[in-house]
């Protein structure tokens, strides 16, 4: 990660200077450091975007450039996000509990504290157990441990059994599709130990810091995810550049011509597969805070779709057309769908975009496919040809 | 000349049809060795059992000096044990520069954490360079894949071949769509990397053959038919009928 690397990738340094100046402007408008012009809750909105564009480029180096069209990384996005909520709520939960129980005449045991916690849990799952998948609640940097762990091993056996088989094309973003839509059924039961379809909620209240306002908590999440989408970004033009960058994209291109130049495809695709659904897991750990819920909806299979939707709009195989696509459609959206669009009056008909959004979307995305396969990434193609007649990237 | 390759007994058939019956095989190392056949007499099959595409029903397919069977290995792994193959239709990454295909190519370790950790040397641009120059590609290294012509692709193709260093190369049809100079130039060149490694060579052209000016293994349905001297196989009654017609 040297001066060579940003100088053959010029696109780093404008997507980490666009991003900067972002942050700036949005820190001296909201309304815990500047002067309040953007609302908190936009703030919160405007952070879990960056999360969004994290995992889009993600994606793009999944789909865009090494051409396997996984239809489930929002599983990895949402186990990240419930790893992160477990510990969330059993140590706020754990302090509410500590301060009301310090009048009682006894003082609790520990192992009182921790039954008073099970039940507050999971009461309303009519459970009070706690399952052993929650053994390292209580621990923030184990649970950390887990956002990475957990996703990853996810990716890294569902990609070994797949690949190892041979599984490509449309058959594998079947069996994703499947695998999401397993995992979203199986912790839509009670039973799952992860409070079912109420998920973990209560996830903007970080623990211990009841006093701070929402302002200054969204804030802080918000330059968090700049500084892991900046951080995703430079690791994954990283990756993507030089021989690594050479070799995915001769997999998406003819994977059998790699395998006759002796490199193993499997080790690659498992190697890319896994290393993307971990940092579709940390965006996941930082969206859900912001988001204060997460149930078992938000991994189900349209989920991933929609992912897909966003990299193909904004121009797969390049990471800022990812990006831009997973911010400008995923915004768009909550425009569309809060009520924020005007209504068009047709005279015998309204259109009513809350529900109308889905199809102006299936219609952007086919338009796109067809007429503009590079998608809103290839404007920038239009501003740089000027520049590029001397070679200097590629991508 | 020791034995390199070793085929014995080897079938294929793919819906009943056997594309290769009970076929032997040998090859030493240095060897120059050509290989003719009607259409559909299994000599891309023959490649394609080599490099471990396709599994043979039944036989064996011995290689190198410790007599490892290839059957047993990945595409990867026969590739890594020395086998290289330049494809009929020349598939080479369109999308990509022709340095970055000659530089995929290059022998270097082959695993995700070596390629991710690659970093450039001056030995490997030096063997880019150079090999650029034996396939006439020095000014073309920025150049797209995909802009190059037929005969270009060709070129590259047998760059890429010659990049990984192998031990036995595979080459289906090299001069299609070449100019007779450029013909010359690749005989030239497979000449030269048989005076190492062991080359076959299969191909059409029987001007091109006459060239090489090495033995000779005729293929027909699936089996050898003869083998020796062009002007031995030629003056073959057998071969004269199914191949050489009339």
């Amino acid at each position: 990660m040297n001066g060579s690397f940003l100088s053959q990738n010029r696109s780093v340094f404008w997507f980490l200077l666009s991003l900067a100046v972002f942050v700036l402007i949005v820190t001296v408008l909201s309304e815990a450091t500047g002067n309040g012009m953007i609302s908190t809750s936009f703030v919160k909105t405007l952070g879990k975007t960056l999360c969004l564009m994290l995992v889009a480029i993600a994606m793009d180096v999944v789909w865009g450039y090494t051409g396997i069209l996984s239809l489930g990384h929002m599983a990895f996005f949402g186990l990240g996000g419930y790893m992160i909520g477990m510990w969330l709520m059993y140590a706020r939960i754990e302090i509410i509990i500590t301060e009301s129980l310090r009048a009682a005449a006894i003082p609790p045991t520990p192992e009182e504290i921790h039954d008073a916690i099970g039940t507050q849990i999971f009461g309303v799952v009519g459970s009070s157990d706690f399952p052993p998948i929650w053994i390292f609640a209580h621990s923030f940097w184990l649970q950390i441990a887990m956002v990475v762990l957990v996703p990853g091993l996810l990716a890294l056996v569902f990609g070994w059994l797949a690949f190892r088989s041979r599984v490509t094309g449309v058959y594998l973003s079947i069996l994703t599709q499947a695998m999401t839509l397993a995992l979203s059924l199986y912790l839509f039961q009670n039973e799952s130990g992860l409070r079912g379809n109420n998920g973990l909620s209560g996830l903007q209240n970080l623990p211990g810091l009841d006093a701070v306002p929402q302002a200054q908590i969204s804030i802080a999440f918000f330059w968090a995810s700049a500084v892991a989408l900046g951080a995703g970004y430079v690791l994954f033009a990283w990756v993507v550049s030089g021989k690594m960058g050479s070799v995915i994209r001769g997999i998406r291109d003819n994977e059998s011509r790699v395998r006759f130049l002796g490199y193993h495809v499997e080790s690659y695709k498992l190697f890319v597969f896994t290393l993307t659904g971990i940092v579709a897991g940390i965006a996941g750990a930082l969206y859900y805070p912001q988001a204060g819920i997460i149930n078992p909806n938000e991994i189900a299979p349209i989920a991933s779709i929609y992912l897909a939707v966003w990299v193909a709009i904004g121009g797969r195989g390049r990471l800022y057309g990812a990006a831009l696509g997973a911010a400008f459609v995923s915004l768009l959206s909550s425009w569309f769908t809060s009520g924020g669009a005007p209504n068009i009056p047709l005279g015998f008909y309204t259109i009513q975009w809350t529900d109308w959004w889905l199809v102006l979307l299936g219609v952007s995305f086919v338009a796109v496919t067809l007429l503009a396969p590079k998608g809103i990434g290839g404007l920038f193609d239009l501003i740089a040809t000027r520049g590029s007649a001397e070679g200097g990237e590629k991508k | 000349m020791k034995t390199l390759l070793e085929m014995s007994g080897v079938s294929v058939s793919f819906d009943g049809f056997k594309a290769i019956n009970n076929l032997s095989f040998q090859i030493g190392e240095p060897e120059l060795r050509a290989i003719i056949g009607p259409n559909g007499a299994g000599k891309t099959t023959f490649m394609d059992i080599i490099t471990g595409k396709t599994r043979p029903d039944e036989g064996k397919v011995i290689y190198g000096e410790k007599s490892i069977s290839l059957l047993k290995m990945s595409e990867s792994q026969i590739a890594m044990a020395g086998v290289g193959r330049k494809f009929q239709k020349p598939t080479v990454f369109e999308a990509q520069t022709v340095r970055e295909n000659l530089a995929m190519a290059l022998k270097n370790k082959r695993g995700p954490f070596d390629v991710l950790l690659y970093h450039k040397t001056k030995r490997g641009a030096a063997r880019i360079e150079e090999l650029a120059e034996t396939i006439g590609l020095t000014d073309s290294l920025p150049r797209i894949a995909g802009e190059l012509s037929h005969g270009q692709k060709q070129w590259l193709e047998i760059g890429m071949l010659l990049a990984q260093d192998p031990r036995l190369l595979l080459v289906d049809e090299p001069a299609a769509g070449m100019t007779p100079a450029e013909r010359e130039h690749t005989t030239d060149l497979l000449k030269r990397a048989a005076e190492k490694h062991a080359v076959v060579v299969v191909e059409h052209d029987m001007e091109f053959i006459r060239r090489l000016d090495c033995k000779v293994t005729v293929l027909c349905e699936g089996s050898v038919l003869a083998e020796g001297s062009l002007d031995h196989v030629t003056s073959n009654p057998e071969v004269i009928e199914v191949y050489l017609g009339r």
